[in-house]
């Protein structure tokens, strides 16, 4: 970790809506793991729709506004200097609104203007650093100090680690990456990686990590989403991966959907499983299965993390 | 060059006929049928130029000129490059029918891709979450 990365031992917890929904187990398990290794979440208070992706269709700058208002709240009402998103369609937001604000007078103007109605102070950027789940665990545990508190190894499951296209895309929201050893990297992401691997999983080369899950067509052409699925699911087999490690409720939610659709619309069944990364890291530091919502997904894992002795 | 429907069922195939280096370029050739037909829908003649030697990253750069939502499948055409040359520079890799069938799934999913957002762009937008930056609608 570099002297300048803050240590986030406390941060604001911005769960954003498919965590109290669809990603109950990311949320459930994201709060488990923290409690595990000490490291303090403390939810925005009152906090609301980052905007994405119904509002920012329709006016970019509403949308800046709704992310730019969880940020005030935590810096402004709570004194918070880091807000953790662990939804990458949240981060994705909250770090755009942010760039905006630095770059962009008419938005600045639009927020101020709806801040003054709405009776909260107008965020300036810069007020907050906003981060992902992955960087929280990165940074403020780390390898290191993570493998020490491995009590079950995650040893001998293979896992292809998905983190899908809004994590890293577009770059210059993402100043921070790509900045050399120790930064997250936007063509090949690999912080999940390494935090599983310090929990003693084997990961696997896997091609489409960034790759687009189809989550945008869902609606209007859902074979095109199952079939995009269906080749992420097909190529984490042909990887050899036991599970497929996520870190967005989108993502997550999309390959579960699809993974049984894509058997009852193309007759193709794939046994790989879907889990979230903090659900592998919370059993890894000795929580139940329970604890960590696995009972809550759609691809059941179950039989597998019994077999490799995980759970 | 092939029409989507012929790459697509190139891409079905299993690729385990042929040497590895032709059926590594019949991949190559399809993942460069693919983005010629978005630039092509675009508007633009398909480049002939190459960067870092491959048409096929020359044909992405060009296909994402002023549509940078394009970038979503930056990395994929970057993997197929990667996977060609692994496939040919070590033909006679003993797991050269993984490395085969991997190259095939990646063309597959620059394939799938693709053909979804020219299908879509005339019902409205394809990716959602990058619209106002593509369409500059913040200025």
């Amino acid at each position: 970790m570099s002297s300048e990365k803050k240590p986030y031992q406390k941060v604001a917890y911005y769960p954003g809506c498919a965590l109290e929904g669809t990603g109950h187990a990311y949320n459930r398990s994201t709060k488990e793991v923290g409690k595990a290794l000490g490291l303090e979440l403390d939810e925005v208070n009152n906090w609301n729709c980052c905007g994405a992706m119904e509002v920012k269709n329709i006016d970019p700058k509403i949308q800046t506004y709704l992310s730019s208002r969880v940020m005030s709240i935590a810096a402004n009402e709570m004194g918070h200097d880091v807000v953790m998103a662990p939804c990458n369609g949240c981060y994705h937001n909250l770090k755009k609104a942010e760039y905006d604000l630095k770059n962009d007078a008419d938005s600045r103007q639009v927020v101020d203007r709806i801040s003054s109605k709405a009776g909260h102070k107008t965020y300036e950027a810069g007020q907050v650093e906003t981060i992902h789940a992955l960087d929280w665990i990165k940074d403020g545990i780390g390898e290191e100090a993570l493998r020490a508190r491995i009590k079950n190894s995650l040893k001998g499951l293979k896992v292809a680690n998905y983190y899908g296209c809004m994590y890293t895309r577009p770059r210059h929201i993402f100043p921070e990456k790509d900045q050399g050893e120790g930064s997250e990297s936007t063509s090949q992401p690999h912080f999940m990686d390494d935090l599983l691997a310090a929990a003693g999983a084997e990961n696997v080369d896997f091609p489409l990590k960034t790759a687009c899950c189809g989550g945008a067509h869902t609606l209007s052409d859902s074979d095109t989403s199952t079939l995009l699925v269906l080749n992420i699911l097909r190529a984490a087999e042909a990887a050899g991966a036991d599970v497929i490690a996520t870190e967005c409720p989108t993502c997550h939610s999309g390959l579960e959907m699809h993974q049984v659709r894509a058997e009852s619309k193309f007759g193709y069944t794939s046994n790989v499983k879907i889990t979230y990364f903090t659900q592998l890291l919370g059993m890894a530091l000795g929580l139940s299965a329970k604890k960590v919502g696995m009972h809550e997904n759609i691809s059941d894992s179950m039989a597998l993390l019994k077999q490799k002795g995980i759970a | 060059m092939k029409s989507l429907d012929e790459i697509g069922a190139v891409l079905q195939q299993s690729g385990d006929s042929g040497s590895p280096a032709a059926v590594a370029a019949d991949y190559l050739q399809a993942g460069e049928d693919t983005v010629s037909h978005w630039t092509i829908g675009r508007g633009f003649d398909p480049t002939d130029e190459t960067r870092e030697g491959f048409r096929l990253l020359a044909l992405h750069r060009q296909g994402a000129k002023g549509e940078p939502s394009f970038n979503a499948c930056r990395e994929t055409c970057r993997e197929l490059v990667y996977h060609y040359n692994l496939v040919t520079m070590e033909p006679d890799n003993p797991d050269i029918a993984r490395r085969l069938e991997m190259m095939r799934l990646v063309a597959m999913h620059l394939y799938l891709f693709i053909r979804g957002k020219m299908e879509v762009s005339g019902l409205g937008e394809f990716c959602c979450a990058s619209r106002p930056l593509r369409t500059g609608t913040e200025q």
